[in-house]
Formats: C-alpha cells, structure tokens, sequence
C-alpha cells in the first residue's frame, strides 16, 4: 500500500508485537501505585458525597434544589445533555472513523469508548432523579399495566429520548466489550498466578484467536459502526428535540439538532483529551498516543468549534430575521441580561479559544491541549445552561420572572457524578488495557516508525499495491 | 482416550505467516486452524475459508427491530387504547420514527452480537485450550490435527513443510 510521505508514524520507538503486549499490559499487571491509590479515593470520596445528595433529594424531594415554578429545569438537564454530549466523542472515534478508515483511532479509540459508557451512566442518572419519584421511574417504558392499559406517549420527545439513550448505551456497551474480548485474552495468557488466569477467562470469554474468530470479529465490528454512526447522531438529535419541539422563545429552532450533535462532539473530544494526556503520561504511553493523535483531535476540535461558533452567530441572526419580538427578546436577555455573564462565558470558551488551534504549535503541545482541553469542557457546561436558564428565566408573564441559583445539593450532584466518572475510568483503566492492542498491532506495519517516515529503517514496496488488501502490504525488507 | 493430538508451528511475522499459509496449502496440506494476535487480512482468504454470514443476520435482527416497533405502536395507539394528543391522528407515523429506528439499531446490534458470540463459542467462564500462551500476545500459530495412528513419516512431512515456511518453532500436543 502506499503510505503518503507526509503522514507520520503512529507508533514511535521501533516496537515489536512483544514489545506493544508489554507496555501495554504491563500497567495492568503492576501493583497499583500510591498515586493511582489516592486519586482513586479522591474521586471515590467525591462520588460517594454526590450520592448522599442524591439520597438527600430522593428522600426530601427536589424542594432542596433551586428551582422554582418559573425554572423548572436547570442544573439536572444542563448536566445530562453535558454528559451525554462527552460521551459522543467515544463513538464518533470507534464508529465513523472506523468507517473512514483513520488508523490514527486505534491508539484512542478503546478509552474513547469507555469514557463514552461511563458517561452516559452520569447522563442517566439526571433525569431520573430530576423525576422527584425514582421508584416510579419504570413508567416511561410501554409495560402492561392496569390502568386501562394507558401506554406512554409515543408521539414526545421525551419518549424518544429514553429509547434514544437506552439503545445508545447499550449498543455502546456491546461494542466496547466485543473490541475488549481478544485484549483481555492477551492479559489472561500472560498472567502468572492461577487466580488471575481464572479471573480473566471469565472476563474474556475463552477467547483464543482462531482465524474465523477474527473473520466473524471484524465483521461484527464493521456492522456495530454503521449502526453506531446514524445512532449516536440521532441521539443528541433527539436530546435536542427536547428543547426543539417546545414552544419556548430560544428553544424553538430548527437549527438545534445539527447544532446539538457538533457540540457534543466538540466536547467529547475536549474530554477524550483530558482523560488520554493524564492516561498517556501515568502510563507512559507516549509512544502510542503520539503528537501526531493529538494534533488530529485538535483538527477535530477547531472543525465542530468552529461549527458551533456559526450555530451561536446564525441563532442570532435568526431571532432579529424572524421579526418576533419574543425571540429576539430572548437573544438580547441572553447577551445582555441577568445571565450575560454565563453567554460571555460560553462564546469565550467555545468561539474564541478553539480558533487558537490553527497554529500548529498550539495544537502540538500538550500543555496547552491540556489546557484548552478544560475550558472547552466548561464552554460547554455553560452553553447548556445558557440555552436552559436564561431562556426559562423570564417567561412571557413579568410578574413570573425569576432568578436561579443552584443550592449546595445540586452543586454536590454535578461534582459527585465527575467523581464517579472518574472513579469508573480509573478503575477501568487499571484492571484492561486502555489501548485497543490488537488493533495498535494490526496498524504496525503501515503506521509503526521503523515502517514508515523519516526514521524508518526498512524501505518499502509501493508498488504491490494491487494485491488488495491494504494492511499487509508493507513488508519489511 | 481417543489419541487426537495437534501439531502446531509458531511464526513471528504475519507475512511469512499468510505466505506460509498459502504455501503449505498448494503443497497439498489441509490445515486445521491458524491463530493469531490480531485480525491478519487476507488470511481468510488465503485459507479459503468462506465469508461470514453474520453480518446478513444483523440485518434480519434489525428487520425485526423495526417491524417489532412499528407493529407495536400502531397496535397500542390505533386499536388498543387510543388517545387523542393534540388533535394529532392516531396512526401518526412521522413520530414514530425516532424509535422505530432506536429498536432497529438495538435489535440488530443485541442479536448479532449473541449470534457472534454463540458462532465463536464465547461466554464467560468457558476454557478453550490455549495451544501456546505467546498465540494472544506475538506468535501466529498453524496447527493440523493428527491422532495416535498418524504415522511417523506423515508427522515429518507436515513438520518438514512448516519449517521450510518459516515457522520458528514447532511443537506437538494431546488433545486429551
């Protein structure tokens, strides 16, 4: 196959398949550190105090968050759609770019999906504890019942939002699994004690790499993507509907789906982010979570950055077009009004920082990506509750105009499902291996260093290229 | 005790594998599996195994999703126990949709998962024996299935092919 001179190897430092087991592996099998052990009982101690909150408003009632008659929803759905907007980022990298063939995924590609799983469980949780009746949570799905039988409503988005979320999770869940089914083989097989070997068989489904185990796998992942990829676009498509389909002045916008699914993709990778350069640092996993990677999610950053700039600039231009007053009353509150700090905030974040990334210096370093990494996220905190609050707080009645400010049990909440996330992730990223590995090994030859750019140390055949397949090509002279 | 037993080489490189792969198989040799690490492509082929056809099962399980939904919601809104929202008809399609296609892409994507996973003898807790525990981490491993009777001469032959394919080691094993 040919590879263009001006891509640049995945995978640095001359690996071999044996060496890539190793590093890989090799966290999961090292005794925790002190490190991981204390960031694991931070967050832990964070999440168990989120869930004393929850306990709280589940046995008082939702009376103990701010909300009131006129701001009905406000920190329970901003930080459901956040949260379900990360979670995007992890199929957009397993999914379409499997689709579109970018090998750069496979170094990301297996926390990407995690994180995806794990968020989606925070996003869950909001609006069912927003119901103020948990134990009656199981009347959103259709169930026989005695009542006539009175189903749920098909017809509202809200409806769709459960299958919507349902089905993402799920399906999300079955293809991070399958992908993870032949890695955990890899750590079974290595194991030295007989406990482990036991552990990891469960785990990984005896799997032993049999060459129609492949074929049937590689199959399986390619249908999982094309039904991944319409999926997670239809799910913030469908979180959107929420706001869409209502007749609020600042919500009732056609524009909000496309809307919707870039920010949450522009967000998701601002999370992918965070989470890889801390794993790729603690791990040492330089050599596989590359510049090169980085610099690409970047790319990806300033594209739907860029596309949710335009969304801010055309819901403007739409209020004063349409000639409603309500509407563009609802802009001009948002811009100028009690909340005009929080819409500041939000175009600062997500219009103006993402454009610094045209400079291939910036999206090149870590420290910055970092940086930028962590006020994407919280752009996008505000630009939900923007969208939410100020568009709730003064409603077409003056006398009903109000003001929200969230009280500590809500505050604990939010910060007690990124405690829990957290913990999740790093529990993960302990007991699996955070790198897809066989799919890392399958790239070596066309994407490894000693293959391909200026170091390589075996020239290659270009010309062989219509043998057809495109992975095996390269051979080593 | 029925005396089966495997003769397996280890290669260490996935080309000399898929050409060694091919070149015992125009020597006349029927291998019984090869392994290995990671998906090798072309090795199915050079194998001449047939194609999956998992994938036309995910579009049966997706049919059903989709005709599951669709059926359901129109039997529960037309005849069961309709109800009037928003002066909208009963049968309103178009608001349908959303989770028609949920179910469509949860069918097919639950099935066919199941169907993968029970085609490839998978499941918690089941033991599949491990020829060698390198074939999972850097070893692509061919092995041929012989028994008690399999005559000295024809083991040589096998060995003689593999070793003159490149593979680094060969090892031999009961399958009891």
């Amino acid at each position: 196959m040919f590879v263009s001179p001006i891509r640049e190897p995945l995978i640095q430092g001359h690996k071999t398949y044996a060496q890539m087991s190793d590093d890989i592996i090799g966290p999961v099998e090292a005794k925790p550190t002190k490190t991981w052990m204390l960031a694991v009982t931070c967050t832990a101690l964070l999440a168990i105090t989120g869930f004393v909150m929850i306990g709280l408003t589940i046995t008082y009632g939702i009376g103990l968050w701010g909300l009131n008659k006129t701001i009905g929803w406000a920190w329970d759905i901003t930080n459901f759609v956040w949260w379900i907007g990360i979670g995007h980022a992890g199929t957009l990298i397993s999914a379409i770019l499997l689709i579109f063939r970018q090998k750069w995924r496979t170094g990301v590609n297996r926390s990407a999906e995690a994180m995806t799983i794990f968020a989606v469980m925070c996003a869950g949780l909001f609006p069912l504890i927003h119901m103020g009746r948990i134990w009656l949570a199981f009347f959103i799905f259709p169930y026989p019942n005695t009542r006539g039988p009175v189903w749920s409503n098909f017809n509202s988005p809200l409806l769709w939002d459960v299958f919507a979320i349902s089905t993402y999770f799920t399906v999300s869940l079955l293809f991070w699994y399958v992908g993870l089914i032949p890695d955990l083989a890899t750590v079974r097989d290595r194991a030295k004690t007989a406990f482990r070997k036991k552990i990891y068989n469960v785990f990984s489904f005896g799997w032993t790499g049999t060459a129609k185990q492949w074929q049937r796998f590689e199959s399986l992942s390619l249908v999982l993507a094309g039904l991944s990829t319409p999926l997670v676009l239809s799910v913030h498509t469908i979180v959107s509907f929420d706001f869409a389909t209502s007749v609020i002045p600042g919500w009732h916008t056609t524009i909000f789906p496309p809307y919707f699914v870039a920010g949450a993709i522009f967000s998701g990778f601002a999370m992918v982010l965070t989470l890889m350069l801390v794993v790729r640092k603690i791990f040492h996993l330089e050599d596989y979570i590359t510049l090169s990677h980085i610099e690409s999610m970047n790319k990806i950053i300033i594209l739907t950055g860029s596309i949710v700039g335009v969304a801010y600039i055309t819901e403007l231009f739409t209020a004063w077009y349409s000639q409603n007053q309500y509407e563009q009353y609802a802009f001009i509150n948002r811009s100028m009004g009690p909340y005009a700090w929080s819409y500041w905030g939000m175009m600062t974040c997500n219009v103006i920082s993402p454009q610094l990334f045209w400079f291939r210096k910036l999206r090149r370093s870590v420290v910055f990506t970092f940086f930028m990494s962590i006020v994407i996220n919280i752009g996008m905190w505000f630009e939900r509750f923007v969208i939410i609050v100020t568009s709730l707080h003064r409603d077409y009645i003056v006398s009903s105009w109000s003001y929200y400010t969230p009280t500590y049990v809500e505050v604990f909440i939010y910060l007690g499902t990124i405690g829990f996330f957290m913990t999740l992730f790093l529990i993960f990223a302990k007991v699996a291996p955070v790198i897809a590995l066989a799919e890392v090994k399958s790239i070596l030859k066309s994407a490894g260093d000693q293959y391909i750019g200026e170091h390589a140390a075996h020239a290659h055949h270009t010309e062989d290229a219509g043998h057809g397949h495109y992975e095996t090509l390269i051979k080593p002279q | 005790m029925s005396g089966k037993k495997v003769l397996f080489g280890l290669f260490d490189d996935e080309h000399v594998l898929l050409d060694a792969v091919k070149g015992v198989r125009a020597e006349g040799f029927k291998i019984t599996e090869v392994m290995t690490p990671f998906p090798v492509h072309g090795l199915d082929e050079a194998m001449g195994l047939r194609m999956t056809k998992l994938h036309s099962a995910g579009f049966l399980f997706g049919a059903t999703g989709t005709l599951t939904a669709l059926g359901f919601i129109t039997w529960i809104s037309t005849v069961n126990y309709p109800i009037n929202y928003g002066g909208k008809p009963y049968f309103s399609l178009p608001a349908w949709i959303p989770i028609t296609f949920e179910l469509t892409v949860l069918f097919a994507a639950v099935g066919m998962t199941l169907t993968y996973l029970y085609l490839n003898r998978l499941a918690p807790g089941i033991k599949h024996r491990i020829l060698d525990e390198r074939i999972t981490s850097h070893m692509f491993a061919m092995s041929f299935e012989i028994d008690a009777d399999t005559s000295d001469a024809r083991k040589a032959e096998i060995r003689k092919a593999l070793e003159a394919n490149g593979a680094v080691e060969i090892h031999e094993q009961d399958l009891d």
